[in-house]
């Protein structure tokens, strides 16, 4: 793989490349995997090319979408995903609220809530609304390689 | 090909002294971590997103700032927001003084607000600078070969 000068240290880049070549490999069909969706749900853009950025390295088909209102509507259109990367703090529809409508639409997929929040009592709240489980901002490829094996175990 | 080595190594250099200064922390080697034939300038483009829309955010904070009485919410809100993209591209001087400014702000000091600010302003562009200097010359330098890196 071709570097730009930017990327000249790397401890554990190498670590990085071969876990995800490995989810790649495990995805594309090897061993009769399917290939995990997701959706990145978040206002921030930042956030929204890191994590799509990630999830694409990973070889993981994402749509990124800008609030919770628009990831209930993408829902309500008929797609489905095996995991949603759902910030809190949005316009329109916040995260715990979109996390609420999701589960109470029966909607099963892995909800990983992903915030920059420390305080207890809204981590809690977006552990009620139905998330499986909570990440502090921003994700590493390392917890999302984390998080993707747990979904294809679960398969 | 002396001037391309010379290049390269000025590039290491400066890039260690991003981390060495404190100016960075361990999400900017994530962000060289996606880099790739596919998104050759990742980091480039990511950091001047964050540049662009931080500067509205900037401006919000220094508007209510300007109001009587200070909305310790409104301003806590605005600050978490761009504590959260300068946590995303690994800005660690700028991400300190964002959460001083917090703490501040949950204290209801209008005074260590607008210190915590100023400090924050000067952090932002300082990092701004380094960076600009940095991928000129990583521009210039070109891609490198592997017997090239340094760890």
């Amino acid at each position: 793989m071709a570097m730009d000068a930017g990327m000249s240290n790397l401890v554990g880049s190498s670590s990085s490349l071969s876990t995800c070549r490995e989810f790649h490999s495990s995805s594309i069909g090897g061993g009769g995997s399917r290939e995990v969706k997701a959706l990145v749900v978040d206002d921030n853009r930042i956030n929204q090319m890191l994590h799509h950025k990630l999830l694409d390295n990973l070889g993981v088909k994402n749509q990124v979408v800008g609030n919770g209102k628009e990831a209930v509507d993408i829902h309500v259109s008929g797609k489905q995903f095996d995991l949603i990367l759902m910030d809190i703090d949005m316009p329109v529809m916040n995260g715990i609220e979109a996390t609420r409508k999701l589960r109470d639409m029966g909607i099963r997929s892995v909800i990983t809530g992903v915030s920059s929040h420390t305080l207890d009592h809204v981590k809690q709240e977006f552990i009620e609304a139905g998330i499986d489980e909570y990440h502090e901002k921003p994700l590493t490829s390392a917890k999302l390689l984390s998080i993707l094996k747990q979904i294809k175990h679960k398969d | 090909m002396e001037k391309k080595q010379q290049l390269h190594r000025q590039v290491v250099m400066m890039r260690q002294s991003l981390f060495d200064q404190g100016y960075v922390d361990d999400q900017f080697v994530q962000l060289e971590e996606l880099q790739d034939d596919t998104n050759p300038n990742f980091v480039e483009e990511i950091v001047t997103l964050y540049y662009r829309d931080s500067a509205r955010l900037i401006s919000s904070i220094e508007q209510a700032l300007e109001r009587s009485p200070l909305d310790f919410d409104k301003l806590d809100n605005l600050m978490h927001q761009f504590r959260g993209s300068s946590s995303s591209i690994g800005a660690r001087k700028v991400k300190a003084e964002c959460t001083q400014f917090g703490e501040h702000c949950v204290g209801g000091n209008g005074e260590g607000c607008m210190r915590s600010f100023q400090r924050m302003k000067r952090e932002y562009s300082a990092l701004r600078k380094k960076l600009e200097a940095y991928f000129q010359v990583a521009r210039q330098a070109g891609p490198m070969d592997t017997a090239s890196r340094s760890n």
